[in-house]
């Protein structure tokens, strides 16, 4: 390092000044008087005549749309920086004896290079909320189709004055409570033909002794004739049908609907509420409301995150470079697995490098805008307020308030003036040694 | 462990694929010589014949090449899930606006008909569009020289020039390095109404140049430090001014670091959206604001989104295969900022 060292030119004092001016002008102008100006600025109000002391702090935690920004900055700076840089840590290890570890790095890391605002409109396309168009939702329903079925009936209704009516959720609920004796007849419509070709005809079934018994069948015989509310020839029943015996609120007794549309409860659900489930008729699964109040921070933190772990690694694979080899290879010959390497060996002496990743990817997430500007439609932007999109509005948005927007301001550089120490003792530190 | 213990300095030698091993921020592999053998990973199995002779049991071999196909099934399916969002958007890009409302662009994959340049070839034609092209040119271009040549002066001066209070300003200079620009947009755009700069080009490039500024004497004084003296001494006694020392000696040798400071600077500017938002011409904006003023119809206009989003990125995307290397070890240093 340079430090403390004579300089080599005993240089004249025109030749500094002339070299030095124009950087020190505009850093002065640009950098060091606009904080100054932000300070004196945060203590007035919003058209900046009047004094108001330190209003414009008190107001920025007690409005509740800058609250949630400051809640949605703590978010990220605990979740996005941790994620970025663990995935890095896992993508620098594993890529370490892959012959193709280039090209795997090319791919992750080239996200670096593009804008937050590409990455936006990027991220926006695959979050979209229709499965036919969202790639996100795509991948959740074809998953989701995979492992579990749909409702059986999902068009099925009532026919009106059936005597079913509809009940909590999308159940279906019968108007006579169930009897010992007295078949319920459970008519419905609404479901294509096809769809019961397989179904066997409707059947009335025979009032048991001890049961409570009925049909749930597709009250619709193709070619026409039959009558409503009654089991007629052709009429297929609608296997499958799960119906529910309710008293007081809980389900006491299930029953399936079998290949003719009958059922059979136990004798205790006389006098019950007899109701077809709302898991016969719930639509089928359509993904994720991505962009909604809840998820919209999850997921645009997710953006970030594949942006970003391309940095943590490329900055962990360097710091891999100097670990020793011998070590790990000592560890590997005196019986320790690959887990307990990486755990006692490999973090450990990344540790520093880890820290500076983190404190990095930190300050960058405490200034996230473009994203979330991007990503978050106008019905969920208050939901994933951020504090640099909230000084944004604040300053320049329909109804400014210049010191509320210098609050927010000299806010966010009061978080990373521990960094900032931390860089010049650094510096004076290496100066020294 | 059974795998015979070498140092592994000797392990690889005369691998040619390391040859650039040892460049620090290269996304080449940078361990000299990391032995690229498969692991073998059971533990408790190594005996010391085993390891004198050199030979694997079959089962360490078969454990290794699970553990070795495992890491490569994971690595493939993380590239794949990293290559979707950018797929998606190049792909949307070049399908009718019809088609993008129909279906998922996926569905394109194996419809060759769904594909034509119909969406850029009517972006090309919008001159508004075009106009943003040149706008975004206009402001990265004078910006990156500018930081490059008021920083190079100014880091030439810490790094070789003596005067009084020289490593104090110095350490100012490192301060302002995490200062975040969000502190200053209310001051310089006051400032600038002020001098008549607000929402004009030079407003925008005099203020990334001042944001840059710090980044940039940071990154070349810590390089130009490391010139040999005696080749400045040399030119010095050959009567050499300040002037020429710094053209003909600290620029030329500098230039390795020059150029990582200059792509990185291109690439922050190019990319950037928010000081653009305040700063620039809301009438004659560069392509990141046109395309974000497009933003409020999304959904209906991706047809004009998708191939102006990937027409922004063709620039820092080819930079970014050319210059891999002075990117990263821009970003590397960078990582301070």
């Amino acid at each position: 390092m340079a430090d403390g060292r004579p300089a080599v030119i005993r240089a004249r004092p025109w030749a500094v000044a002339c070299f030095l001016l124009p950087a020190l002008l505009l850093l002065g102008a640009l950098v060091v008087y606009p904080i100054g100006y932000s300070l004196w600025r945060s203590l007035f109000d919003a058209p900046g005549t009047g004094f108001v002391g330190l209003d414009n702090y008190r107001e920025m935690f007690a409005n509740p749309a800058i609250r949630r920004a400051l809640q949605n900055n703590l978010i990220w700076i605990l979740v996005a920086p941790a994620l970025a840089t663990a995935l890095g840590l896992i993508f620098a290890v594993l890529t370490e004896r892959i012959r193709w570890s280039t090209a795997f790095k090319l791919v992750i890391f080239m996200p670096m290079a593009i804008s937050m605002l590409a990455a936006g409109i990027i991220f926006r396309l695959v979050y979209e909320a229709d499965p036919d168009r969202g790639v996100a939702n795509a991948i959740l329903v074809s998953v989701n189709d995979t492992f579990s079925e749909g409702a059986p009936w999902p068009d099925a209704r009532p026919r009106p004055d059936s005597g079913l009516e509809p009940g909590p959720e999308e159940s279906l609920v019968a108007a006579e409570p169930a009897a010992v004796g007295e078949p319920a007849l459970l008519p419905l419509v609404g479901v294509a033909p096809p769809r019961v070709a397989d179904a066997g005809q409707a059947v009335e079934p025979e009032p048991a002794p001890d049961a409570v018994v009925g049909v749930v069948w597709l009250d619709f015989a193709p070619g026409g004739g039959g009558d409503p509310g009654v089991v007629d020839e052709n009429e297929r029943g609608l296997p499958g049908m799960v119906v529910e015996a309710v008293r007081d609120g809980t389900v006491i007794a299930t029953a399936t609907a079998g290949d003719d549309g009958t059922f059979s409860l136990p004798a205790e659900a006389d006098g019950a509420e007899l109701r077809l489930a709302a898991s016969n008729f719930a639509a089928s699964f359509n993904g994720v409301d991505w962009l909604g109040p809840t998820l919209v921070t999850p997921a645009i933190i997710g953006s970030y995150v594949w942006m970003w772990a391309g940095f943590a690694m490329v900055l962990i694979a360097a710091g891999l470079a100097g670990v020793p080899r011998e070590m790990l290879e000592a560890a590997r010959v005196d019986g320790a697995n690959e887990w307990q390497v990486f755990r006692r060996i490999t973090v450990p002496l990344l540790a520093p490098v880890l820290a500076v990743v983190l404190v990095t990817l930190m300050i960058n997430v405490l200034k996230i805008f473009d994203l979330v500007l991007i990503i978050a439609p106008g019905s969920t932007q208050p939901d994933a307020n951020v504090l640099a999109l909230q000084l944004y509005f604040s300053s320049f948005g329909t109804s400014p308030n210049q010191g509320l927007g210098s609050a927010i301001a000299i806010f966010l550089l009061l978080l990373v003036i521990p960094v900032m120490i931390f860089n010049i003792r650094r510096l004076r530190q290496e100066r020294k040694g | 462990m059974s795998t015979p213990h070498i140092p592994p300095s000797s392990a690889d030698s005369g691998r040619g694929e390391d040859s650039d091993a040892g460049t620090p921020g290269a996304l080449t592999p940078a361990r000299p010589g990391s032995p690229r053998r498969p692991r073998t990973g059971a533990p408790g199995e190594g005996t010391g014949s085993a390891r004198r002779s050199g030979e694997r049991s079959v089962a360490s071999r078969v454990v290794s090449a699970t553990a070795g196909g495992a890491v490569r099934v994971v690595l493939i399916l993380f590239g794949l899930l990293w290559l979707l969002p950018t797929a998606g958007l190049f792909v949307s890009s070049f399908r009718d606006p019809r088609d993008i409302s129909a279906s998922g662009w996926w569905t394109a994959l194996t419809d060759a008909s769904q594909w034509s340049v119909g969406n850029y070839t009517s972006l090309l034609e919008k001159s508004a569009f075009t106009d943003s092209i040149w706008t975004t040119v206009a402001i990265t271009v004078p910006s990156t020289a500018l930081v490059v040549v008021v920083g190079a002066m100014a880091a030439y001066v810490f790094a070789w020039l003596d005067f009084p209070g020289r490593d104090w300003l110095f350490l100012v200079v490192v301060g302002l390095l995490v200062v975040p620009i969000q502190v200053a947009l209310i001051p310089v755009a006051r400032l600038f109404n002020v001098l008549g700069i607000f929402e004009t080009i030079p407003g925008v490039v005099l203020f990334h140049a001042a944001f840059g500024l710090p980044f940039a004497i940071f990154l070349l004084r810590n390089f130009f430090a490391e010139i040999p003296r005696e080749l400045l001494e040399a030119a010095r006694l050959d009567g050499a001014g300040e002037i020429r020392l710094f053209t003909r000696v600290v620029l030329p040798l500098g230039g390795p670091a020059i150029a990582a400071l200059a792509i990185f600077q291109f690439m922050w500017v190019w990319n950037d959206l928010l000081v653009a938002l305040i700063f620039a011409s809301s009438s004659n904006p560069p392509m990141t604001v046109a395309l974000q003023q497009e933003m409020r119809q999304f959904g209906a206009n991706i047809d004009v989104l998708a191939p102006g989003a990937f027409i922004s990125m063709l620039v820092p995307l080819a930079i970014f295969f050319a210059f891999q290397r002075q990117f990263v070890a821009g970003v590397m240093a960078g990582s301070v900022k």
